[in-house]
């Protein structure tokens, strides 16, 4: 950024810190390992593999939560290595958020893999504690406490991130570009990295503090049967938190695409009032417009359904008409040379603005009634996490991985690079395809056998989940392979 | 045919923003030196795409509000025929399993324990309607059918392990003599 304001106060790493690195080559892990566990699902659901029921469940639950939490690991990480550019933040914090994550983890997969709790990552309330004797009380409270354990984690990070930013801005409006968005543009706004992680560190604060109040009411239900929840609560409660969450990973991801990008095109992406009010808007609608996920629970207020739907349509605006036109206005005839970082960085653009698309379209209520809980809905949030949010921590990788700066003549990517793109990109796109053609063919989404007429949607979807794994091996093992370079001097 | 829009809807609209991004990044090698008039333009068509999109979707929107599937809204008012659902692990209670073309349905449907999803699919198991069923309240569903048929009720909530299993029929019979007078 160009911003005499954020320049001067600026303090570059010379090296790339080891807990980044550490949480980026275990994002990287996970999500391998992830993709092989939703690859087991698809060709289940394909018919090509016998897996029963019990743990097709338990595979699922696996591969929801530890998606959502590789997501936000790798995603924090992006927003910690460039917020840190711009105000002072804690080491120490950010480290213990990677061992509470790691600590989580392992008591997930206790649950899971020793207690047999397959109650989904989205734990509705009463679920986890009326499974029909299949798992123990015990098993679901390991696992409602592993994610209370990485929920405390990132609300530790977000209220160090909340100290640093007020520090140097003195209030939350200042970091987010209030001066400038509703008066004059003195040209001296917060660069979008400071602006999206106090977008973020509000929702997900209070996202988290949601979940973990319906996490520990979970809690107690286990072991006080009499300690009633009210289920249409919990599930917005539920709800908001993974909405915010998920959402929020996305949010923090992009500053990758605004801080890297420009470094390939020598054009500064600056804090514009579009920009700023995109950002702005974006706080208070992606926190208002989860009832889209409550659209057939008819006993919901029918006032908030509606604003559900018209909020969720509203909130494509700053994806589709800033984001979107700010990177190809960023990228067009800039001369930018192409590498793997670059291109990542623009395909994860195009993945976001693309479900973003289905996303709106499942929002609406009279299509959301055909639609809802079939196979679109991972269909559109495959799209924008698949093809989006996860290109956006593999673009920002390999960026370290080239030293922090883009390619040089001498430098220039290997075949296996541009294979593993292109493989990527297009087994990428069939595969989010062929679960939204399943979900046009009413298949529904979390079902351990499918009938034969959905098959097709499967085993398409299954071919196209070992291209994107094998693709994702190859960027994620080149990453592990060049951790020196990525340790190395940052320009 | 909502299913069909929305996977038609979504293929060009996609395809529109592919082709955007191949425009930009097959020209990305080409380098301007002075980009000013080019971000002018970029912001030019950011203001158009803004209004457009805003004055072709508002009504839009607006439109797919007025049919709400939702008590308050205008569905059919006519008498209908009460059918009680409860859904339990793993299994569909149903009050009848009759209904018939043309008449309104009125599904109540509650839960005795966790949460369901009431999918109702026609015999070419296209997804017709569907209501969640949650512990401690009735959602109302009202649906009319149009065809005859062997109806499939499947959950559409993650339930537990026998979840995919969860299926009861609904056999809709062709409409009676006074319902055919009066359509």
């Amino acid at each position: 950024m160009t911003d005499t304001y954020v320049t001067t106060n600026m303090t570059a790493h010379d090296r790339t810190p080891i807990p980044v690195l550490a949480c980026l080559a275990t994002a990287g892990a996970v999500v391998l390992l992830m993709m092989v566990f939703g690859l087991l699902l698809r060709l289940a659901q394909g018919g090509m593999l016998d897996l029963a029921p019990d743990t097709f469940y338990e595979l699922l639950t696996l591969h929801g939560a530890g998606m959502v939490g590789i997501a936000a690991l790798g995603s924090v990480a992006v927003m910690w290595y460039f917020l840190g550019q711009y105000v002072r933040l804690s080491g120490a914090v950010f480290v213990a958020n990677l061992v509470l994550f790691l600590v989580g983890v392992v008591m997930i997969l206790a649950s899971v893999l020793f207690g047999g709790f397959a109650g989904a990552w989205t734990f509705l309330y009463p679920l986890p504690a009326q499974p029909m004797g299949v798992w123990s009380a015990h098993a679901a409270a390991l696992f409602v406490g592993g994610l209370l354990v990485i929920g405390t984690g990132f609300l530790l990070l977000y209220l160090d991130v909340a100290r640093a930013i007020l520090g140097r801005y003195g209030s939350l409006g200042r970091a987010l570009g209030w001066p400038q968005l509703f008066g004059h543009d003195d040209g001296r706004a917060p660069p979008v990295a400071v602006v999206a992680s106090t977008m973020v560190l509000i929702i997900n604060t209070i996202g988290i503090t949601t979940g973990a109040a319906i996490l520990v009411m979970t809690l107690v239900n286990l072991y006080v049967p009499a300690f009633g929840i009210d289920p249409l609560l919990a599930k917005n409660m539920t709800y908001f938190f993974g909405h915010v969450f998920i959402n929020a990973t996305i949010y923090m991801a992009v500053i990758a695409v605004y801080e890297i990008l420009p470094r390939y095109t020598g054009r500064p992406w600056k804090s514009s009032k579009v920009v700023l009010a995109a950002w702005n808007a974006s706080v208070i609608m992606v926190m208002t417009n989860y009832p889209h996920h409550l659209l057939m629970d008819f006993a919901m207020p029918e006032w908030a359904l509606v604003a559900g739907q018209v909020i969720s349509y509203a909130s494509g605006l700053p994806v589709l008409v800033v984001t979107v036109i700010g990177a190809l206005t960023n990228v067009h005839r800039s001369g930018m040379r192409w590498d793997l970082a670059s291109g990542l960085l623009l395909l994860s653009v195009f993945g976001w603005g693309a479900g973003v698309i289905p996303a709106i379209i499942d929002a609406t209520v009279v299509i959301n009634q055909v639609m809802h809980n079939t196979l679109w809905v991972p269909g559109h949030f495959h799209t924008y996490l698949l093809l989006g949010m996860l290109p956006m921590v593999l673009g920002f990788m390999y960026f370290l991985a080239r030293g922090g700066r883009p390619t040089d003549a001498a430098g220039a990517e290997r075949g296996i690079d541009r294979i593993g793109f292109w493989v990527f990109a297009v087994a990428g796109l069939g595969f989010v395809l062929a679960f939204l053609a399943g979900g046009r063919a009413g298949a529904p989404r979390r079902y351990a056998e499918h009938l034969a007429q959905w098959l097709p949607y499967d085993r398409a979807g299954a071919l196209f989940a070992a291209l994107v794994l094998a693709a994702t091996l190859v960027f994620v093992a080149r990453f592990l392979l060049r951790l020196g370079s990525a340790r190395g001097r940052v320009a | 045919m909502y299913q069909t829009l929305a996977w038609q809807l979504s293929l060009i609209l996609m395809g529109v923003l592919l082709a955007a991004f191949l425009f930009v990044a097959l020209r990305a090698r080409d380098r301007v030196e002075d980009a000013a008039p080019l971000i002018s333009r970029a912001y030019r068509i950011r203001g158009i795409l803004f209004w457009a999109i805003l004055v072709v979707l508002t009504p839009v929107m607006l439109y797919t509000l007025i049919d709400l599937p939702y008590a308050s809204a205008g569905i059919d008012r006519r008498e209908a025929q009460v059918i009680e659902v409860v859904g339990k692990q793993w299994a569909w209670d149903l009050s009848t399993d009759q209904a018939s073309v043309g008449t309104p349905v009125e599904f109540r449907v509650t839960s005795a324990a966790v949460n369901h999803g009431l999918g109702i699919y026609d015999e070419d198991m296209r997804l017709v309607a569907q209501v969640m069923a949650m512990p401690e309240y009735t959602n109302t569903l009202r649906h009319t059918f149009s065809e005859p048929g062997t109806y499939k009720l499947l959950c559409l909530e993650y339930c537990g392990m026998i979840h995919h299993d969860m299926i009861a029929e609904l056999k809709v019979g062709a409409a009676s003599e006074e319902e055919t007078a009066r359509d």
